[in-house]
């Protein structure tokens, strides 16, 4: 894993908007695919594929979908709506059930990169700053005590 | 930044009014009675609300017979630095999943010579 393939991520100072982008060693289709094929996006959704159970996914124009994450014996449900499915790009709502008034706007692009990579952008638009703030301090206990612990396991496995 | 200092600072931001004062605050020192002016609030819970912040070490408050300015400490920038740092990482994280996701979707074309494009995602039987 080189270093040029890390995650970068920008909070836009004057939206509510959270931007990231990430390379992959894959072709657009591929990366498309483990977004839209229910089977696939639960292997790497959640922190491992047991732990996410996808009740309904419909990957088209129009269609919604809806998984619940385990963690800890508390289920986690989200659920939201495909805006726009295409090969480029997919647009969707992304609801925390826990907090149904909260809707991202979220927007998915897949760039090829030629030689079989792809470019992943998305967007993430809320409906305020402090929805924003919420957002990126949600799971922020975990990120700081477990997320470690986490790779560490990931590493060990040789699933990184 | 210590784990449990971050987690009295993540508690203490946690209030939306709490981070409103921080807002505030951003733009420059203010009296509590300046800061209390927007809100449908007693001095006395807008002073509970800075103690709070106070106990967190985001704001500072010189204590004196005078009424001063309460202050924005540089560290509440670092925590919005780690807030964001914090969420890439998960993202990261998963994002290393979906790489091994890939790598394997990657053999299963080598494996069946299929490197002719099979379609999209929402046709994908699998």
């Amino acid at each position: 894993m080189t270093k040029a393939m890390e995650t970068t991520i920008e909070a836009d100072p004057k939206l509510p908007i959270i931007r990231m982008s990430r390379d992959f060693a894959a072709r657009p289709e591929h990366v498309f695919r483990a977004h839209t094929d229910p089977a696939l996006f639960a292997q790497w959704v959640g922190p491992n594929a047991m732990d996410t159970r996808i009740e309904y996914w419909d990957a088209r124009t129009g269609g919604s979908w809806r998984f619940v994450s385990m963690r800890e014996g508390v289920e986690y449900a989200f659920r939201g709506c495909f805006h726009e499915v295409r090969p480029d790009r997919i647009v969707q709502t992304f609801t925390f059930e826990g907090e149904p008034d909260g809707v991202a706007l979220e927007t998915l692009w897949f760039e090829d990169l030629g030689d079989g990579r792809t470019r992943l952008r998305t967007q993430s638009l809320v409906d305020s700053f402090e929805g924003r703030d919420a957002w990126l301090a949600s799971g922020m206990e975990t990120g700081v005590n477990e997320g470690y612990a986490k790779l560490d396991r990931m590493l060990a496995d040789g699933a990184v | 930044m210590a784990a449990d200092t971050l987690s009295r600072v993540f508690s203490a931001l946690a209030d939306p009014t709490r981070r409103s004062i921080v807002a505030r605050l951003a733009e420059g020192d203010a009296t509590v009675n300046q800061l209390a002016e927007p809100y449908q609030m007693t001095l006395q819970a807008v002073y509970k609300h800075l103690r709070v912040l106070e106990d967190a070490e985001l704001v500072s408050r010189p204590r004196g017979p005078q009424p001063r300015p309460v202050h924005l400490e540089e560290k509440v920038f670092d925590v919005m630095d780690a807030w964001i740092e914090s969420y890439r990482r998960r993202a990261e994280q998963r994002y290393r999943r979906l790489d091994s996701v890939l790598a394997a979707m990657n053999d299963t074309d080598d494996k069946d010579g299929a490197h002719h494009d099979q379609g999209h995602g929402d046709n994908h039987r699998g």
